[in-house]
């Protein structure tokens, strides 16, 4: 009927492990860049987390931004930003947060309003004082810390500590470099692409699940063989259906990038970011990690599975 | 694993079924489907205002406004209270959220005590050296108090709200003091942002004559100065009136905007039998004095009683126009908001933009689906067909069991569908792979597919649960759009475990017992 494409025919044997200090080096300096980038450069945080007025406007032609900034700079509401969107007749118009409390925000929309020209079409407009800005900061906060340690225990409980250690840096590598990334871009950062991390985190560490699971079959299996080696076969075995996988989400996250239009471009860019360093992190930081810290070759009898063949022996 | 008991396949086929079944009224618009008969299922997976267009506002009572009214009150009555009982004090004030005064004699605390437990029995005193003494209410109070407040709130926006016309309004209490309104379809919120901007509290009260408004500091007691706003006197111009409340707002039963005689709009009110006999007693022992119309904290009019007003009903004028004489005759009927509201939050989306977004939203799920059913076509040929039958199904249980929960379906939500069918396959994906080593390992075919989805399962159970778990912390931590995309992603994980596990082997457990290969084209 069909004859599928078999990517891979014969098990590889690529040497990961020796590229494993590489790996190190390299997320090593991404992740001081990130975390240097977000210090110096900061976020570019949409009203969401930062405040302030966006508005969205569709003009009849095609729109004169340097006329409709005069106007708004006159108003003195501070920094105005104006930008196309999409289309040449859509602009967002971004109001600096005001000074004072929330009912300011609301003023300052009004003001907007009153002085652009009536035949406006106001497709958006979302206001978000200050107070919800900073409660939205840290409930994101608190939610992407929550993730990371609650996959750890997850992963330490299913598997044994050195697992939760390895899942919990590679997750973490994972949420650190994909907020480099948008204070590098200076990308908008608001609610959805706070979604959009807190689904890596999810994601990226079923990668890290799928190859500790066959790493610790493999230990079962393979009592004496050097660890070095049990690593390299298990990223062999699953690379795969790593790539397979990898690809068809990555398939969806494009389509959403391509056609998902400019709310979602934010969202897709750190999903498509994640899927990718998600996979790289997991082939070269979650699974040589146990290299460092290894996981008790003795204890398998306790994992709640056929205890091992010796025992039945005996018994 | 192989073996499929015949109730595993029925409730499998059934749950497909069901899935296909209430997707269904989502492809027709609401009034087509209303008219269905009744047997037929009818949800719809509800638009978030992101989609179908329309306001979000999220406002805060403010609880503090309600303190400082209650702590001023408690200050009048310690005046009165003191003075008839011959208790010296100094220092008498409110200071945030508490009252402060200090006894001339401190051995008389426990009569202040009485007077203070007689005035409101939720203040906690706490007395301090030399006589000092601070009022607090009890925490338990306080919680009481804001319980109420804002549920009285809640229920006058929902009067508001309804006067002003709007189709399904969805009005929420957030949180401890917070009030979340959703009115789809409202384009320009303004107008009901101006309804909620005023707690519109009216009160009538006597204008204090022999007062002058210039001196504030030798005011009788019993006077309060407030500002004069009746359209005829200069900006900034104050008037005295008692503090005493002849009639309050809260007995008026109906409220219309109307015009005066000389053509200006007014707002025309009713009182109920209570207002209007209270009303016609002040009136006609106060003949030739004026009173004044206090709407918060601002005297609108000041008339001249001509002659007592006996009908219960009587016309405001004053500096309106049309619209704000209708706008305060709303808000008279709806009645007074206990507290102010402030405005934290404002979110309004256009219908065009929303109909954009479902378009894109609908067509990047589309093309996901397509390119991820054809990648499975490629590289797994028969049994990527299976996994592609599978898909469709996942994608029908999902949209079911958005549209059973009531869940609302937004932008973000759609992203969260279009992800989940790329990562739906993962599940297929593992388990074939799996079948692939086994047969390369020298099992045989049966072995194998038994191997495969038996090995797989538990990476597959792994793997889906740390997504579900940062599905929960999103819907339980997040907001708005991220609740929208943690809900359809928690689903698409749940429905994707079902579909790729159950479907997929029960067709390819069909197909062997059907063809009875040799080999398996994987």
């Amino acid at each position: 009927m069909f004859h599928p494409v078999v990517i891979i025919r014969r098990i590889p044997g690529i040497d990961f492990m020796g590229l494993h200090r590489l790996g190190f080096a390299l997320s090593a300096l991404l992740t001081l860049g990130s975390i240097v980038l977000f210090l110096v450069q900061g976020l570019n945080y949409g009203i969401d987390f930062s405040g302030g007025t966006l508005i969205e406007v569709r003009t009849p032609g095609p729109a004169d931004l340097a006329r409709m900034r005069g106007t708004l700079d006159g108003l003195g509401l501070g920094e105005v930003s104006l930008q196309g969107f999409g289309g040449p007749d859509d602009v967002l118009i971004r109001v600096a947060r005001q000074p004072g409390d929330d009912k300011a925000q609301m003023q300052a929309v009004a003001k907007v309003k009153a002085a652009l020209p009536p035949e406006l079409d106001y497709r958006r407009t979302e206001v978000v004082g200050p107070k919800v800005g900073g409660e939205l900061i840290q409930a994101g906060v608190i939610a992407t810390v929550l993730a990371l340690v609650a996959i750890a225990l997850y992963v330490w409980l299913r598997f044994e500590w050195p697992f939760g250690v390895g899942a919990m840096l590679s997750t973490l590598h994972d949420t650190i470099t994909t907020v480099g990334l948008f204070s590098l871009l200076q990308i908008e950062f608001n609610l959805t692409t706070l979604a959009a991390i807190l689904t890596i985190a999810g994601y990226s560490v079923n990668d890290t699940v799928v190859i500790y699971d066959r790493m610790r079959e493999t230990l079962r299996k393979y009592k004496t063989m050097d660890f070095r080696a049990l690593i390299n076969k298990s990223l062999n075995e699953t690379l795969s259906r790593t790539i397979l996988t990898v690809s068809t989400v990555a398939l969806a996250v494009l389509s959403l990038l391509i056609f998902g239009g400019e709310v979602l471009r934010g969202f897709s860019i750190a999903m498509l970011w994640g899927i990718v360093v998600g996979t790289y992190s997991s082939l070269f930081i979650a699974a040589p990690i146990l290299y460092y810290i290894r996981p008790r070759r003795a204890s398998r009898a306790k994992e709640g599975e056929a205890p091992p063949a010796e025992t039945q022996r005996v018994s | 694993m192989l073996y499929f008991p015949k109730w595993l396949v029925t409730l499998i086929l059934a749950i497909c079924l069901a899935g296909v079944a209430l997707t269904i009224p989502n492809l027709f618009a609401q009034q087509t489907v209303e008219r269905w008969p009744g047997f037929l299922p009818k949800k719809q997976v509800s638009l978030g205002l992101d989609l179908r267009g329309g306001s979000y506002l999220l406002y805060e009572v403010d609880m503090r406004s309600v303190l400082t009214e209650r702590l001023n009150n408690i200050l009048d009555g310690l005046r009165d209270g003191f003075r008839t009982a011959r208790i010296g004090y100094t220092g008498l004030a409110a200071e945030g959220d508490h009252v402060a005064f200090t006894l001339r004699e401190p051995e008389r605390i426990e009569e202040a005590r009485a007077i203070v437990k007689k005035l409101d029995p939720d203040l906690d005193m706490t007395a301090g050296a030399a006589g000092a003494v601070t009022l607090k209410f009890n925490d338990v109070a306080l919680q009481r108090v804001e319980q109420q407040i804002v549920d009285q709130s809640i229920e006058i926006v929902r009067r508001r709200i309804d006067e002003t016309g709007t189709k399904e309004p969805t009005i929420q209490r957030e949180g401890a003091d917070r009030i979340v309104l959703e009115l789809p379809g409202v384009e320009d919120p303004e107008f009901v942002k101006r309804i909620l901007g005023k707690t519109a509290k009216m009160t009538f009260q006597l204008v204090d004559e022999n007062a002058a408004t210039a001196d504030k500091s030798h005011l009788p007691p019993g006077d309060e100065v407030l500002p004069l706003k009746d359209g005829h006197s200069p900006p900034g111009a104050m008037i005295v009136v008692q503090k005493r409340v002849m009639v309050s707002g809260d007995t008026l039963t109906d409220a219309q905007a109307t015009f005066d005689q000389y053509g200006a709009p007014a707002v025309n009110f009713k009182f109920d039998t209570v207002g209007a006999r209270r009303f016609g007693d002040t009136t006609k022992s106060n003949v030739g004095k004026r009173f004044a119309i206090v709407l918060d904290n601002a005297v609108i009019s000041a008339p001249v009683i001509r002659e007592a007003i006996l009908g219960g009903q009587g016309i405001i004028t004053g500096s309106f126009t049309s619209e704000s004489a209708n706008e305060l005759a709303l808000q008279l009927r709806a009645g007074a908001l206990p507290a102010p509201l402030v405005a934290l939050e404002e979110r309004t989306v256009g219908p065009d933009l929303g109909a954009d977004s479902i378009h894109a939203g609908a067509l990047a799920s589309i093309v996901a689906v397509i390119l991820v059913v054809a990648f499975m076509l490629v590289f797994y040929g028969l049994f990527g067909f299976f996994a592609d039958i599978a898909l469709m199904f996942n994608l029908c249980l999902m949209i079911a069991s958005l549209s059973l929960l009531g869940a609302t379906l937004t932008l973000p939500g759609i992203a969260g569908i279009a992800l989940t069918l790329g990562m739906a396959v993962d599940a297929n994906v593992l388990i074939y792979e799996r079948i692939r080593e086994e047969l390369r390992g020298g099992r045989s075919l049966i072995s194998s597919l038994q191997a495969g989805f038996e090995r797989a399962f538990g990476t597959i159970f792994d793997s889906h649960l740390t997504t579900l778990v940062a599905g929960f912390l999103m819907f339980f931590l997040g907001s708005g759009p991220v609740k929208g995309f943690a809900v359809t992603l928690s689903i698409g994980v749940i429905t994707s475990l079902f579909s790729a596990i159950l479907i997929t082997r029960l067709q390819i457990v069909s197909w062997l017992r059907r063809t009875k290969p040799k080999a398996i084209p994987i």
